[in-house]
């Protein structure tokens, strides 16, 4: 049978709303925008069958330039209105659209709750480091000792990494990638579309007016090649500008190599592997950060495991397998009955 | 003969959340904790400036939400400390839960409401309905219509919250956007001056941890059959005390206050032109200054208008009000929120259950809602309004302003 979208190809354009697009000059966010609508006509699901959810915040704003069904809901509270929807309507396509201060601040109890959950909701964090729409203070994603108007001493609030919080929870998918490189984005928007269960999607996004040039160095055609290492299921962690550095296991730790230096070669590095049963290597990926070592973009893990919508489900079909079909009725006459001494 | 001098008034020109910044700063309050919210963002940006420069010794703490702003604050009162934070709308939703057990533990805290319409749709622009919201939980509630009564106000509220006849948690309300941006001259009071009118810092309140006198705050009391609804009914008993106390708390306080800084704010209810009137209007918050311009249009036109301003909102100067309104042959409130249920506002409700015992018929006018501005002919709407609800006696629909105009 033929799906609406072969009779009628969907395009970028009926992902697009009517409304003005109203994120300051230069934001991040313009351009994670135009990636998930460049994305979602090839998913072959029915426009109608997408659903954006968002918080409150800068990236909050999002599902009113989206020409899907939408709600600008209450702030860090997103996932658990997009857990409703899903495990009532199992067959949309479920997307939230969240911050570092809606997800981690406000929200962060739903955040990992909806992580360990393992519903199909894809979930994408733009994460700029900072409060945008309250105009400039620090977020729990802002480094030690950042000054803004709410620490103008320096902030002392040790930050979240939201890919290790992610992983912690027990994430079956977690991936990460930069604004400026839209190609990346596009890609890991299409794992994570692609993926049963949570999919988390952290975009380092620039805020241009309250925390420019947070990630300059992965943005900078000089520099991104040596503050950037891709993640490649089964390839070593090499990068730089001439592909001739790499991550090795020193003990737990990690050590910076350069190829050809100290017999150092390819085979000693550091393999990545999404697929893992065990967290830990994706755990160690995590913790790599500017400027000692370059930051991990790409899919740090993808496991297959049930969805939680699968195995409510199942639950009920095998309750009603089991016990045949509900009767309230028998239920409230039934002889159930205790006595209490 | 030698002149005594007076001091220079030390001016400054700020905008409403500065002026409530300066008060917190001149309370030398202990322990600030916020999450930043619209149109609440820059009084906390400034208490933070406050603290780094020097001038007020206070923990700051920026926690991930407001439910957490409240609760870090039990903590810290318990603990004695004098706390503060400011909050509204979604903000003020979310702290609900810590929210209603702080008055019931008799925790004296100041807690601005930067007053901000509640979804939904979602606005982020002024209006009552986020304090009316609360206004049955037990919080004393209070609001200001101008910046120099905010900056007075906020540091009354200490006086009167920590007062041992009363020994209840305080809002200071100030209306978003139009107070909490509008900039002008503001006196600041020198802070010695105000360390006198504050008096001995005084932490002997009702469930202040006493090393001398261990305790476990807040049990669970037991069911019917027991002594635990006796227990409650008692607690109930003593915050509804409380509050009927602090009606001629708050009145004292403001007298001193007069005394000491020679600005006198009328304490429960403002009376403007109210002599010889035949109507009256009554109003809440920032609205009252467009109020009282149209009251004077009209007073020109050989009206016989009058004002009421409601200043203490919770508890309920009923009696005051009655009294000013008490010689006039109509009456119509306005209100910035509406009660959901009643299609009228709540202000208005509260004005019927005080002139019951009249036979003043009153109105009920809804304006301001989402940041809309009421504006003197909106007033003037509303004196006609009220003009005719004398003549005709008769019962009146509720008038909604900003709907068309």
């Amino acid at each position: 049978m033929n799906s609406p979208n072969d009779i009628h190809p969907l395009t970028k354009k009926d992902f697009e709303s009517d409304q003005d697009v109203r994120w300051c000059p230069g934001c991040g966010d313009y351009s994670v925008l135009a990636q998930v609508q460049k994305i979602l006509p090839t998913l072959g699901i029915a426009r109608e069958n997408f659903a954006f959810i968002s918080g409150i915040g800068c990236s909050s704003r999002f599902p009113y330039y989206m020409e899907t069904y939408g709600m600008h809901s209450i702030h860090g509270r997103a996932p658990a209105i997009a857990t409703g929807l899903k495990l009532s309507r199992p067959e949309l396509s479920v997307w939230v659209v969240t911050g570092d201060g809606d997800a981690l601040a406000i929200g962060g109890n739903h955040f990992i709750h909806a992580m360990r959950r393992n519903i199909g909701l894809k979930i994408i964090l733009l994460n700029n480091r900072i409060y945008g729409l309250t105009k400039g203070q620090y977020s729990p994603t802002s480094e030690m000792g950042k000054r803004t108007k709410s620490t103008p001493m320096g902030s002392i609030d040790r930050p979240f990494s939201p890919v290790a919080l992610a992983l912690g929870a027990g994430a079956t998918f977690v991936a990460r990638s930069v604004d400026s490189d839209v190609k990346h984005v596009a890609s890991m928007l299409e794992r994570a579309a692609a993926h049963k269960g949570t999919a988390f999607v952290e975009i380092l996004q620039n805020c241009v007016v309250f925390n420019d040039d947070a990630y300059g160095a992965l943005s900078n055609k000089a520099t991104r090649a040596d503050a950037g290492v891709f993640l490649e299921h089964g390839k070593p962690l090499v990068f730089g500008k001439d592909r001739n550095k790499g991550i090795k296991l020193s003990g737990w730790s990690p050590e910076l190599v350069t190829l050809g230096e100290n017999a150092v070669s390819e085979a000693d590095l550091v393999v990545h592997d999404e697929k893992a049963a065990n967290g830990g290597l994706a755990f160690f990926l995590s913790q790599l950060e500017n400027p000692q070592f370059p930051v991990p973009l790409g899919v740090f893990r993808d496991l297959e495991e049930p969805a939680y919508e699968e195995l409510n489900k199942a639950m009920a079909e095998g309750a009603r397998a089991t016990k045949g079909p509900g009767d309230l009725g028998r239920l409230l006459n039934g002889g159930e009955t205790w006595t209490i001494k | 003969m030698n002149a005594v001098l007076q001091p220079k008034p030390n001016y400054i020109v700020c905008d409403g959340n500065e002026a409530a910044a300066w008060a917190v700063s001149l309370a030398q309050v202990d322990m600030v904790a916020v999450y930043p919210i619209t149109p609440q963002s820059s009084l906390v940006e400034y208490l933070a400036k406050f603290i780094a420069d020097g001038r007020l010794g206070a923990e700051i703490v920026d926690v991930e939400g407001e439910h957490s702003v409240l609760s870090v604050l039990q903590g810290a009162t318990l603990a004695g400390a004098r706390t503060y934070t400011a909050s509204c709308g979604p903000g003020l939703a979310f702290m609900f839960e810590p929210y209603m057990r702080t008055p019931g533990m008799r925790l004296p805290m100041v807690m601005t409401i930067v007053t901000r319409d509640t979804l939904t749709p979602q606005s982020v622009w002024g209006g009552h309905q986020d304090a009316m919201s609360v206004r049955e939980v037990g919080w004393i509630q209070i609001y200001c219509e101008n910046l120099q009564e905010i900056l007075d106000t906020t540091i009354m509220a200490y006086r009167i919250a920590e007062h041992h006849d009363v020994m209840l948690p305080v809002n200071v309300c100030h209306d978003g956007n139009y107070l909490s941006f509008a900039t002008g001259r503001v006196e600041l009071p020198d802070a010695a001056e105000v360390a006198a009118f504050l008096g001995q810092r005084d932490v002997n309140w009702h469930v202040a941890l006493d090393p001398d006198r261990p305790m476990a705050v807040d049990p669970l009391t037991g069911g019917a059959g027991g002594p635990g609804p006796a227990l409650f009914v008692r607690y109930r008993k003593g915050q509804c005390q409380g509050m009927q106390n602090s009606l001629a708390v708050i009145e004292e306080v403001h007298a001193d206050w007069a005394r000491r800084f020679g600005r006198h704010h009328a304490p429960l209810v403002e009376a403007y032109r109210m002599d010889d009137a035949e109507l009256a209007l009554v109003t809440l918050g920032s609205m009252t200054g467009a109020a009282k311009d149209a009251v004077d249009e009209a007073r020109a036109r050989g009206q016989k208008v009058g004002l009421a301003k409601v200043k203490t909102y919770r508890p309920f100067p009923a009696k005051k009000l009655a009294e000013i309104l008490a010689p006039v042959k109509a009456v119509a409130v306005v209100d910035r929120s509406v009660s959901f249920g009643w299609n009228c506002g709540p202000l208005y409700q509260d004005t019927l259950a005080a002139l019951q015992a009249s036979n003043i018929p009153a109105m009920s006018c809804i304006g301001g809602l989402a940041g809309a501005d009421i504006t003197i002919t909106h007033f003037a709407r509303v004196i006609e309004a009220c003009a005719e609800l004398a003549e005709k006696r008769s019962p009146v629909d509720t008038l909604w302003l900003n709907e068309h105009d």
